[in-house]
């Protein structure tokens, strides 16, 4: 698999990161590289192996359902570029 | 139990300029996990709350900040499962769905797309006595709301509330079985009381607790039974899907308008577009939602802030054993053990506190027939007028179950017992109480119903000599005697004397 130019913009688009133009090749020359190495991991034979999700032998932890958090309205807000009456302002998106 | 049969309703079939044509339409239900506290945090789920106060810094999306599950909506999720007969995977596992919206701080929504915690099950959807359609499940996954977007608030900016980001949601995945805008509102419907059987959900759709996505295209007749027998989508047409109704009218009403427009489509030459379409109720339309399509590349991945979600096969039998009877079960243990037509089962299995007042009644009365009647006749009609629900009915399942024994005694008439079912409603008084100190007694004494007679027999000897031509009249002195011992007669002596007397 090989990406090219576009792909790469198109990339940088949907994870809203500002890429210039001339910036691009060498992004996705990047991004080939990073695939070329996955390729090759792709060579070693794992049949019958059960894929490791975490290097420590740990069970999901759980909580009780139990309401221990929140009522920080100020906290929340904090760093808000905007907020008014307890809401985030955000520019207008209508669907 | 009794075991009901059912068959298959006829799908719905709409006429276009040229053929005729069918609905395909398939479900995703997002059903409110009803928890105190979120999926991954602990803050509250309450609603109607102060706006972004009901949020913890996991919520937010603060830098740092670690999911951790809660294990009593994973409980709700496999009970949910188990209520529709569906396979509960032991190992399940949360992927990340990538898109950017004010309302979804993490930049992502933690779903499981790949392993969901619930596989395949059922739903019998009832249609009509004797008429119900299998709708087939293909999967529920646990996964997390979003924040909620006020666009009116102000003509410039759109004001965001994060108190629904991270509740915990069910979305519960049908496959296309629904045949038209009734069964699909029949669906939901049922699904509705199933979670509110199992307490898993409180199916408030107002709140938005209940909302349904839905996927909808028309095919020619024959090509559904296609697709049926190959599993082959190629035999069907391109889906839309309606996103986000939560009112069952709004459901009919856009699956409607849907079918039409993509026929409308198809007859003309056209082609249907796979795309997500908004439902506008103020103009009854769908329109599409282009700036969702861009969007859909939602490069899913598996979240690395979770492990794999591993449970135990002793606590799935261990709530499996805790299951509650459910509404397919007891509407057959009411058919089979009370002798109810399957109308008025389902109407008292609607919601478990029908069901629970009409046993208490039963318990009281000992007659399955008389409770159902006056439950469904009276009661419920009592109560509607009353803008009350039954769960707090001023009548109670031990007032009604005494109006039904007088009336099995023969103490009063069914006439008499609707007035005192009316004062026992309104007074909250005991029924016999009632008979004995209204003197409602239903006269059974033949001699004070025989001198009654004999009085208007003499008085209105035309009607006698009419009568006895025209045996049909007898109902009028039967009405007179009545009217003359105030309702308080035995209609069944009555009947009697008058054909004695009159000699019919």
């Amino acid at each position: 698999m090989s990406i090219d130019k576009d792909t790469a913009a198109k990339v940088a688009k949907l994870a809203r990161i500002k890429v210039e133009e001339d910036q691009l090749e060498a992004l996705a020359g990047e991004f080939n590289a990073v695939l070329g190495f996955i390729e090759q991991l792709n060579e070693v034979d794992v049949e019958g192996v059960e894929p490791m999700v975490s290097v420590t032998p740990m069970r999901l932890k759980r909580r009780q359902d139990v309401v221990t958090d929140g009522g920080m309205q100020d906290k929340i807000l904090s760093n808000a570029p905007d907020a008014r009456e307890g809401f985030f302002a955000v520019p207008k998106v209508v669907e | 139990m009794l075991d009901l049969t059912y068959e298959p309703p006829k799908p719905k079939v709409i006429s276009g300029a040229k053929h005729d044509w069918e609905l395909v339409i398939g479900m995703e239900v997002h059903a409110q996990v009803s928890s105190n506290s979120k999926l991954f945090s602990g803050a509250s789920t309450q609603f109607g709350a102060e706006p972004n106060s009901n949020v913890a810094f996991v919520d937010a999306a603060m830098p740092g900040m670690l999911p951790v599950i809660n294990e009593f909506c994973v409980e709700q999720a496999v009970r949910t499962g188990l209520g529709l007969k569906a396979q509960i995977h032991l190992k399940s596992a949360f992927d990340r769905k990538n898109y950017f919206y004010p309302d979804l701080p993490q930049g992502y929504q933690i779903s499981q797309l790949y392993e969901p915690i619930v596989g395949e099950g059922e739903i019998l959807v009832d249609m009509g006595p004797g008429v119900a359609r299998k709708v087939r499940i293909e999967r529920i996954h646990l996964e997390q709301d979003a924040g909620k977007s006020i666009h009116d608030m102000d003509p410039n900016m759109s004001f965001v509330d994060l108190n629904r980001t991270g509740v915990a949601l069910m979305e519960i995945v049908s496959r296309p079985d629904i045949r038209g805008p009734e069964e699909a509102a029949a669906y939901v419907t049922k699904l509705r009381q199933i979670l509110r059987y199992l307490g898993t959900c409180d199916g408030n759709m107002q709140n938005g607790n209940l909302r349904a996505d839905v996927n909808v295209s028309i095919c020619r007749p024959g090509q559904y039974e296609k697709y049926m027998e190959t599993q082959d989508f190629s035999h069907l047409g391109t889906r839309c899907e309606i996103k986000n109704m939560n009112s069952m009218r709004f459901i009919q009403a856009a699956i409607e308008y849907e079918a039409r427009r993509q026929i409308k489509i198809v007859e003309n030459g056209g082609t249907v577009e796979q795309e997500t379409r908004l439902y506008d109720p103020d103009k009854n339309e769908t329109r599409s939602m282009r700036s969702k399509e861009e969007a859909h590349d939602y490069r899913y991945f598996p979240c690395p802030d979770l492990l794999p979600l591993e449970i135990e096969q002793a606590w799935v039998d261990d709530i499996a054993a805790n299951l509650p009877e459910l509404p397919d079960e007891k509407k057959a243990r009411f058919m089979g053990d009370y002798g109810l037509t399957e109308y008025d089962a389902s109407v008292l299995t609607a919601d478990t506190d029908s069901a629970g007042y009409f046993e208490d009644v039963v318990a009281a009365c000992d007659d399955g027939k008389l409770a159902a009647n006056w439950v469904i006749n009276e009661l419920f009609g009592r109560l509607k007028t009353d803008e009350k629900e039954i769960s707090s009915s001023p009548l109670s399942p031990a007032q009604l179950g005494g109006i039904i024994g007088l009336i099995k005694a023969d103490t009063i008439s069914g006439k008499i017992a609707k007035d005192v079912f009316e004062i026992a409603y309104t007074s909250g008084r005991d029924p016999k109480e009632i008979v004995e100190t209204e003197g409602l007694k239903q006269v059974t004494d033949t001699g004070a119903i025989e001198a009654a007679l004999d009085q208007i027999i003499a008085d209105n000897p035309a009607q006698v000599e009419k009568a006895k031509v025209n045996p049909k009249l007898a109902g009028w002195f039967v009405g007179q005697v009545m009217k003359a011992t105030g309702g308080k007669a035995n209609p069944k002596a009555v009947n009697q004397l008058v054909q004695q007397k009159l000699g019919l």
